[in-house]
């Protein structure tokens, strides 16, 4: 075993025989110097860290659970907003087609108004045209008879006869039926 | 002389050593296969496996000691 | 027995794998008395210094958000919390912050004893009987004064044969009292055995054709060596649990 002079030996740094372990010797300032070091890593753990790691894991669980409770709100909200953004979009499209139908209705009423106002115009112009092809239709076969009737009274006088105007008219109104 | 009887002496008691390291191993093996077949269970007994490992180790650890009181210490 | 010129008489190897626990003072040299400033006090304060910075100073910002230290002071907070509560029940959470000083001490005189040209206190059997045998007094202490005579039922096995039962408690009180020995040398023994292999295979890379097999076996042991130093810290820790579990619930 390790006696006294052996400790001696590995006092003086030379290697030492035998296991430092079992050098009694030297034991009784390893048990000291450890006893001060436990006592020092208690009273640093249990005064300060410990209850300081504690506090921030009770914190961090705290934080995780108002931050679940927020988040489950916002996501409640979230829903919501998409909800009304949905009836919102679902609204202005059905205002669109209620506006597109109205302004298609106001169109076509308004076409319909002009085109029958035109179609009427067309219809006024169209008697009035006929009316007056009929005035200078009418106003033709008038001159035509008179001519004719002069053209007659004079043929008639060329030929040396006295020619009767009665007899003229007559006459080339039967022509004209004829 | 006698110091070359405690080296064989020494040598001798390191196959204490060896005679852990079986133990160790069956130790290890026998928890694998059991967390083989139930892996759900396996994570509960890791601590147990430790222990058992720990158990078995210090014998091993012990015939060390003795190895080397003898080389050392005699 | 294994002076240097003793050393260098076997043919150039020059194997030391426990010159590495020796406990020197840093300032001058002379007999280690108790309040000498040596290496155990250096590295021990080191410990307190790296225990600080973890869970005081990264945790100072009290970020509900962590940062990056601070969400490993979280882990280890939560890690020992939740083996507290699962393993020795809802009443040993009163023992927590005993344990977390527990763990955090082995788990950093481990780690700082990874860093080369460290000296590792924890591989001191001085140091982890003195922290075993304070689970030991601490749990039959409790035991006694939370059950009182009921305690010794732990030893009195119920379940089993009568005729066996005498025999079961003497194993049992054996094995009780045999726990603070393998509870402190399951933890020296590892971290030695671990950092006296390194130091072996050091040993070999003397020798130039060797050397390279040994730089990665240093390697290989050294990333083993990490593992085992948090597993012990764990096993440490969780068998604390376990002996504390069985002072509060002594039931068979």
């Amino acid at each position: 075993m390790a006696t006294e002079t052996q400790a001696a030996d590995a006092a003086h740094g030379a290697s030492a025989p035998g296991m430092p372990q079992l050098d009694f010797s030297n034991w009784g300032h390893q048990i000291f110097w450890l006893l001060v070091t436990l006592v020092v890593i208690y009273f640093v753990l249990s005064r300060i860290a410990l209850p300081r790691i504690a506090a921030v894991l009770a914190e961090r669980q705290g934080t995780i659970t108002n931050d679940i409770a927020a988040a489950e709100d916002l996501k409640a909200k979230a829903v919501e907003a998409e909800e009304a953004y949905n009836k919102a979009l679902a609204d202005a499209r059905a205002e669109a087609q209620r506006i597109i139908a109205e302004a298609k209705a106001e169109i076509q009423a308004d076409l319909d108004a002009a085109t029958a106002k035109a179609d009427a115009e067309i219809a006024a112009k169209t008697a009035e045209s006929e009316k007056r092809i009929s005035e200078i239709r009418a106003g033709a076969m008038q001159s035509v008879e008179e001519v004719a009737r002069d053209t007659a009274a004079e043929i008639v006088a060329a030929m040396g006869g006295k020619a009767d105007a009665k007899t003229v008219a007559a006459a080339v109104a039967e022509r004209m039926k004829g | 002389m006698e110091g070359q009887l405690a080296h064989i002496g020494a040598g001798l008691a390191a196959i204490g050593s060896g005679a852990a390291a079986i133990g160790v191993g069956n130790v290890a093996g026998n928890f694998l296969a059991g967390a083989l077949r139930n892996p759900s269970a396996a994570a509960s007994q890791t601590a147990t496996l430790f222990i058992g490992i720990a158990f078995a180790e210090a014998l091993g650890i012990f015939s060390f000691l003795v190895a080397l009181l003898l080389m050392f210490a005699v | 027995m294994a002076t240097e010129a003793h050393g260098s008489e076997e043919g150039g190897l020059v194997f030391h794998p426990m010159d590495q626990f020796i406990v020197k003072p840093l300032f001058g040299d002379g007999p280690v008395s108790f309040f000498t400033i040596t290496n155990v006090t250096l590295w021990m304060a080191v410990a307190i210094v790296a225990v600080v910075v973890l869970m005081v100073l990264g945790t100072s910002r009290r970020a509900v958000i962590p940062s990056r230290t601070q969400s490993v002071a979280e882990l280890a907070y939560g890690f020992i919390y939740k083996m507290v509560e699962d393993v020795a029940g809802k009443d040993a959470v009163g023992f927590f912050p005993y344990i977390m000083t527990l763990f955090m001490f082995i788990v950093f005189a481990n780690f700082l004893g990874l860093i080369p040209m460290s000296f590792t206190t924890t591989s001191h059997f001085a140091v982890t009987v003195v922290l075993a045998l304070l689970v030991f007094v601490t749990v039959t202490i409790v035991g006694f004064v939370k059950n009182g005579a009921k305690f010794l039922g732990l030893f009195w096995v119920s379940s089993a044969p009568l005729a066996l039962r005498p025999i079961l408690a003497v194993i049992e009180l054996i094995s009780y009292f045999v726990r603070p020995v393998s509870h402190s040398i399951r933890l020296a023994g590892n971290v030695m055995a671990g950092h006296a292999v390194i130091k072996v295979f050091a040993g070999f890379a003397a020798i130039a054709v060797v050397s390279p097999v040994s730089v990665v076996a240093i390697t290989a042991m050294y990333g083993l060596e990490v593992l085992v130093a948090f597993i012990q810290a764990y096993v440490f820790t969780i068998l604390t649990c376990v002996y504390l579990k069985d002072a509060l619930h002594p039931s068979h």
